[in-house]
């Protein structure tokens, strides 16, 4: 247990601070709302007859819902892990770094400390599934905390494999512009892919983030007919994880 | 108790707390060389640090003393050579030398939304302090840099000075050996200066530690019981202070003539002395036009010949006593001040004055 310590010390202070920044917690619920009352009002009243579903047609701001938590939780987990380019920056990483602990344990740390914010912001959207026209039972909401944990672990995954490659954070618009926003709207969150042209068909199978909202779909909305089964979306996530953590950590131990 | 055996209990307190001490120096050094691809930033430096010596690393920056530092606290290799710290070896004892030796960086290592408790708290956790001393040991620590009123304030809301006596008081948190300060006083206004200085004198005796530290300031270095000088990777001299000094000669005698060339000449035909010339003084503090430099024996009584004999015109003339400028200056032939203010420098400082000005006095 000694040499998870880091890990430990990570994922209490990223807490703390995120904990502590009240404006950053509810800030990162703007864009959200925004997508499901904006957007998605608007667009579900132009969209005739709604999205195809078994029990008729499903309004469009209830079908977005699944794919606006995925997106929350995309975002919050980037954007955490890339407070270690921040970190690296401004300092306080050197000092973990100059510790006698091992690299690999600061890393870890950075992954479940984003997963974790990344998952609770996931929750706090579930307050507004009524709004969305999503009816929770508990039997769904104990099914989606630990999807909306292994989602999350996956995207701050991949956040801290990028954020090591970054040089400083003049390079996070990059990512927004090419990984983050392709990722979102290829993921499936916005609208079915059923329909989707062949180029786009392979690009979201490339795209982590498909399974997660399929998962997260195939949850909340029973009625919507889902890409693939709940467990092959699971396993899928399950080894994306695993390899993006591998990979983060071993880039990070061997830049430090 | 009085106050004598109090600091004498607590000095034994941090002995009977820490890992032991090796057998010898702290800090032995020998042949370490740093090479990043064809520019070799250290070059085969050796030396040694006694136990509770404050020991000064002074050179213009690039000279490689962040390169020495570095090394010393296991964040690069060495190339070639050796190292050992507190005994342990610093490229194959790791975890060892990072447990003996306290570090403060040029640039601020805390987390600004934290409090001071809590940075020390983490600190405390991350170098196996015990839960039950943390709470005494970071009281301690705070008080001795006068910041246990604060501790309870995120450290954004510190002043420059602030921040790095907190940084100071964090290297010291898990009683380390060594504590190795970075350039300690960069960018902080001179009453801040002298009240960290303060504080390395004080904490050499209550912690019973050494303490290594590079400067760029002559001054400051006076500081230090020895200074090695480094420039371009390598040691050009090592002693104390006033050895360093008296090795310059006696004065030191500056002039301002109407032609320096010929005043020059002519203290090498009439005096047979060699002096230097040297460009006006980068920040035009002084009136402008070359100086003409001088070592003399004993410059109070030459003077006067020169003054009678010399026929070119004289416009002005000091003599004082030798500084570390002066030993900086006759052993590398540069003056320290021409590098120190590059523009990486600068821009740091001017980012630290406006940290610190967004802060709260101190």
């Amino acid at each position: 247990m000694k040499r998870f310590r880091a890990t430990y010390i990570i994922w209490l202070r990223d807490l703390k601070r995120h904990f502590r920044d009240r404006a950053r917690i509810f800030g990162s619920l703007a864009t959200p709302i925004i997508f499901i009352f904006i957007l998605g009002q608007g667009l579900g009243s132009s969209i005739s007859g709604g999205i195809p579903a078994a029990g008729g047609a499903l309004d469009y701001k209830t079908f977005m819902f699944p794919g606006i938590l995925g997106m929350t939780v995309l975002f919050a987990g980037v954007f955490s892990a890339v407070s270690i380019v921040w970190d690296r920056e401004f300092g306080f990483l050197k000092e973990m770094l100059v510790a006698p602990v091992p690299s690999w344990s600061i890393a870890l740390g950075k992954v479940i400390s984003g997963a974790t914010i990344a998952s609770f912001q996931g929750c706090l959207m579930l307050i507004l599934a009524p709004f969305a026209g999503v009816s929770l039972s508990p039997l769904m909401i104990a099914k989606l905390l630990p999807t909306l944990f292994l989602v999350s672990f996956s995207m701050t995954g991949m956040g801290v494999l990028v954020a090591t490659r970054l040089k400083s954070m003049q390079g996070f618009q990059m990512i927004m512009n090419f990984i983050m926003m392709p990722m979102f709207f290829l993921s499936g969150a916005m609208f079915p892919l059923a329909n989707a042209p062949a180029w786009m068909d392979i690009l979201s199978k490339l795209d982590p983030l498909t399974y997660g909202v399929d998962a997260l779909r195939s949850i909340m909305l029973t009625d919507v007919p889902s890409r693939y089964s709940f467990t092959t979306d699971i396993a899928l996530i399950t080894l994306i994880s695993a390899v993006m953590l591998t990979v983060a950590i071993s880039t990070f131990s061997r830049q430090s | 108790m009085n106050a004598l055996d109090k600091s004498a209990a607590a000095t034994a307190q941090v002995i009977a707390a820490r890992p032991p001490a090796s057998v010898g120096p702290v800090i032995e050094v020998e042949n370490l060389t740093r090479r990043f691809k064809d520019f070799t930033a250290v070059d085969e430096v050796s030396f040694k640090v006694g136990r509770k010596e404050i020991f000064g690393f002074l050179g213009p920056n690039g000279a490689g003393k962040t390169t020495t530092i570095s090394m010393l606290c296991t964040l690069l290799k060495p190339t070639s050579g050796r190292a050992t710290l507190n005994g342990f070896d610093v490229a194959s004892q790791q975890d060892a030398v990072r447990q003996s030796i306290g570090i403060v960086f040029q640039d601020p290592t805390l987390d600004d939304q934290l409090t001071a408790w809590e940075n020390l708290q983490f600190h405390a956790m991350l170098y196996n302090v015990p839960a039950s001393e943390r709470l005494s040991r970071a009281t301690r620590v705070l008080d001795m840099v006068g910041l246990v009123d604060r501790a309870g304030d995120r450290v954004e809301t510190y002043s420059g000075g602030m921040k790095r006596r907190l940084e100071i008081a964090r290297g010291l948190m898990h009683y380390p050996h060594v504590l190795f300060l970075d350039e300690p006083t960069l960018g902080l206004d001179p009453q801040t200066r002298s009240a960290i200085w303060e504080h390395v004198h004080e904490l050499r005796a209550e912690y019973d530690i050494t303490v290594f530290l590079t400067t760029h300031y002559m001054d400051e270095a006076e500081n230090c019981d020895r200074i090695a000088i480094i420039d371009s990777g390598k040691i050009v001299a090592l002693d104390t202070p006033g050895s360093l000094k008296h090795g310059v000669g006696g004065d030191i005698i500056t002039l301002r003539s109407a032609d320096a060339g010929a005043t020059v000449a002519e203290l090498k035909e009439k005096f047979n002395l060699d002096a230097a010339i040297q460009p006006a003084p980068a920040d035009t503090s002084g009136p402008a036009g070359e100086r003409i430099y001088l070592e003399v024996p004993s410059g109070r009584t030459l003077l006067p010949q020169i003054l009678k004999s010399i026929t070119t015109e004289i416009l002005s003339v000091t003599v004082r006593e030798p500084t570390l400028d002066d030993v900086f200056l006759s052993l590398t032939g540069k003056q320290i001040r021409d590098e120190s203010v590059d523009k990486m420098d600068a821009m740091k400082t001017r980012v630290r004055r406006r940290r610190s000005q967004k802060g709260m006095g101190h």
